[in-house]
């Protein structure tokens, strides 16, 4: 369920790192507890992202939640097509649910593998 | 049940008002002119009154069964109240009159009303003045935001953020924003605010602090002294979202505690309507230094016991709502007071608050209930034990419909998964309570022994599951008429 080729933090927002850019999104574990999403709130292109600072926010049927980015550095491409569909976050939050590129300012670190994040959620599911 | 408009019949017509001496295009510019007509239905009188009265049956209120929304203290509202409300003395007074030059005379009484619910409150809440004019809770909250901010720039003081717990009221992080202010959220440490916690994040730049005591778990903030004696010494105001007074109302007073700031809600603890969008009444309370910053106008007696209002206060924030708030409301907490008087209020809390406990005690072994401790006015239960079966918290409350209930509060507070809040209020008997523990219990059986049935309720309303998500994405809030 939790794909071994992406980093995790904490806060349960992916990222696929590839050479110097991210793909960054929310995970499945995310998705199914915030339950269906009705809209996202995500940058512009051009904007500067920080690790651990608020990048955007989701809303869902249960409530508004912020999104934290896994990475620093500057905004590429935002998946346009969430605007209308935030669905596709819950159908595919590795896939067509992902949110921005993001072009890195640097290297990244901090972020759990694949079994560190799982531990996380195991204990949240508690 | 089709709309009004659907039900629509060309010809058909009910009343027939006075032919218009003039026509529209001779009193009004030409921009302002209708191009089509205005797509009124047309009915007879009766075809009106019997849509009007089945639609009446379809509401649900307190004056009909139990209703434990939690949060928001959906207490009964005694009748007397709104004959008190409907006194001609009272409804047949102008607004206007308190301003006109010698015609203050003729509103004595309701100024009489308004300034002694203003010192009722004070006495309530230990705090120095109050004003009435807000017109809901959350337009109260950012009044006290308000004033806390002018209170900051008279002092010279520059401030920028106000904290909010994570277990506060959920609109404290709103009208914090919405005052200009940088929200910093506070995580809660066993359910309730922890002074190490607290410490992290306060600082020079923090404004105020917004706390909600009992909190949204129903928990009492027992380290509300250590936290006064935090915030005074960066000189950050602390706030008393008064959304809960239920549970304090003649134990504690909120000045006497530290609170700089209080807003109550009318509407929650002092028995006037509630629920339909309003209207309520967020009257605000502040201690002695924050006076001066206090809405405009306000109601003064006179050495010879006249009342007028006031409106030279140079420091005052200003206006914040048109008159005087919704005087209706005033009115009838007027005579909620009064009627309870210092005892009765204190009885009100008491029971208020055994109710809870008494429903805790009753529905801890069928639901999880996180901080399962003596609680105030309320609690909050976790569905989580169901989800093995696949039922979660809106499926209880949809299955709540079906037997006749309000559903309670869900998926509030944020902090408890699949939450459900329960506020029995004081004025439930203890036959309601447990009817209502036998029949959740019931229920909760039924579910884990058949999901689907939880799944597809409500079966028995007029409409039956809402398909929640796509009315959020797709919203559509007009009709083409």
């Amino acid at each position: 369920m939790i794909p071994k080729d992406l980093k995790y933090a904490k806060s349960h927002e992916w990222a696929k790192i590839e050479g110097d850019v991210a793909t960054v999104g929310i995970t499945h574990f995310a998705q199914e507890q915030l339950g269906d999403l009705t809209y996202v709130d995500l940058p512009k292109v051009g904007a500067t992202v920080t690790m651990g600072a608020e990048m955007g926010s989701v809303e869902s049927v249960k409530a508004a939640s912020e999104l934290y980015s896994p990475v620093s550095g500057t905004v590429t491409e935002v998946n346009a097509a969430l605007e209308n569909a935030p669905e596709s976050i819950n159908q595919e939050p590795y896939g067509a649910g992902w949110m921005l590129k993001v072009k890195l300012s640097g290297p990244v670190d901090g972020l759990l593998d694949a079994a560190a994040y799982e531990q996380v959620c195991a204990e949240e599911a508690h | 049940m089709n709309t009004v408009f659907k039900k629509s019949d060309p010809g058909r017509e009910g009343v027939w008002p006075a032919k218009a001496d003039k026509s529209a295009s001779e009193m009004l510019p030409a921009g302002l002119l209708r191009v089509k007509p205005a797509g009124l239905p047309s009915l007879s009188e009766l075809d009106v009154v019997r849509h009007f009265t089945q639609l009446s049956r379809r509401n649900y209120g307190v004056d009909g069964n139990f209703y434990p929304l939690g949060s928001c203290t959906m207490k009964y509202n005694p009748k007397f109240t709104e004959t008190v409300a409907a006194l001609p003395g009272f409804t047949r007074l102008h607004p206007v009159l308190p301003q006109l030059k010698g015609a203050g005379r003729l509103c004595q009484g309701a100024l009489e009303v308004m300034f002694e619910t203003e010192q009722m409150l004070c006495e309530i809440c230990g705090m120095k003045a109050f004003t009435l004019h807000p017109m809901a809770g959350a337009h109260g909250e950012l009044t006290g935001v308000m004033i806390i901010a002018a209170y900051h720039k008279d002092k010279g003081n520059k401030k920028t953020k106000i904290i909010v717990p994570d277990s506060a009221h959920g609109t404290n992080p709103a009208s914090a924003a919405i005052a200009g202010y940088e929200v910093v959220n506070l995580p809660s440490k066993d359910g309730i605010v922890d002074p190490d916690e607290l410490a992290k994040v306060l600082d020079d730049s923090v404004a105020g602090m917004m706390m909600t005591c009992p909190n949204t778990l129903g928990l009492f903030e027992k380290n509300l002294p250590k936290i006064v004696e935090m915030l005074r010494k960066v000189d950050a105001l602390l706030y008393y979202d008064g959304a809960n007074l239920n549970a304090i109302m003649g134990k504690m007073r909120v000045g006497d505690a530290g609170f700089d700031v209080v807003h109550l809600n009318l509407h929650k603890t002092f028995a006037t309507p509630h629920g339909g969008g309003g209207p309520g009444a967020g009257p605000v309370g502040v201690s002695e230094r924050l006076v001066p910053y206090l809405p405009i106008s306000r109601v003064e007696k006179l050495e010879d016991g006249q009342f007028f209002l006031n409106y030279d206060f140079p420091k005052s924030i200003g206006y914040v709502a048109p008159f005087y708030g919704n005087f209706g409301v005033v009115l009838k907490a007027y005579a909620y007071i009064l009627r309870l008087g210092g005892k009765g209020l204190t009885r009100a809390t008491e029971n208020a608050v055994l109710a809870a406990n008494y429903l805790r005690k009753r529905l801890d072994s069928v639901l999880d209930v996180p901080y399962d401790r003596i609680c105030m006015h309320e609690f909050v239960a976790s569905a989580c034990n169901l989800s093995g079966c696949h039922v979660r918290a809106l499926d209880i409350a949809k299955m709540l419909l079906d037997r006749g209930y309000h559903a309670p509060t869900i998926y509030f507070p944020l902090i408890v998964k699949e939450a459900l809040m329960f506020e029995p209020t004081e004025t439930e008997s203890l036959d309601t309570l447990d009817q209502f523990a036998d029949d959740l219990i019931a229920l909760l059986a039924e579910a884990r022994a058949n999901p689907e049935l939880a799944h597809n309720a409500p079966t028995t309303l007029p409409v039956t599951r809402l398909d929640e998500t796509r009315a959020a994405r797709n919203m559509e809030l007009t009709d083409d008429l």
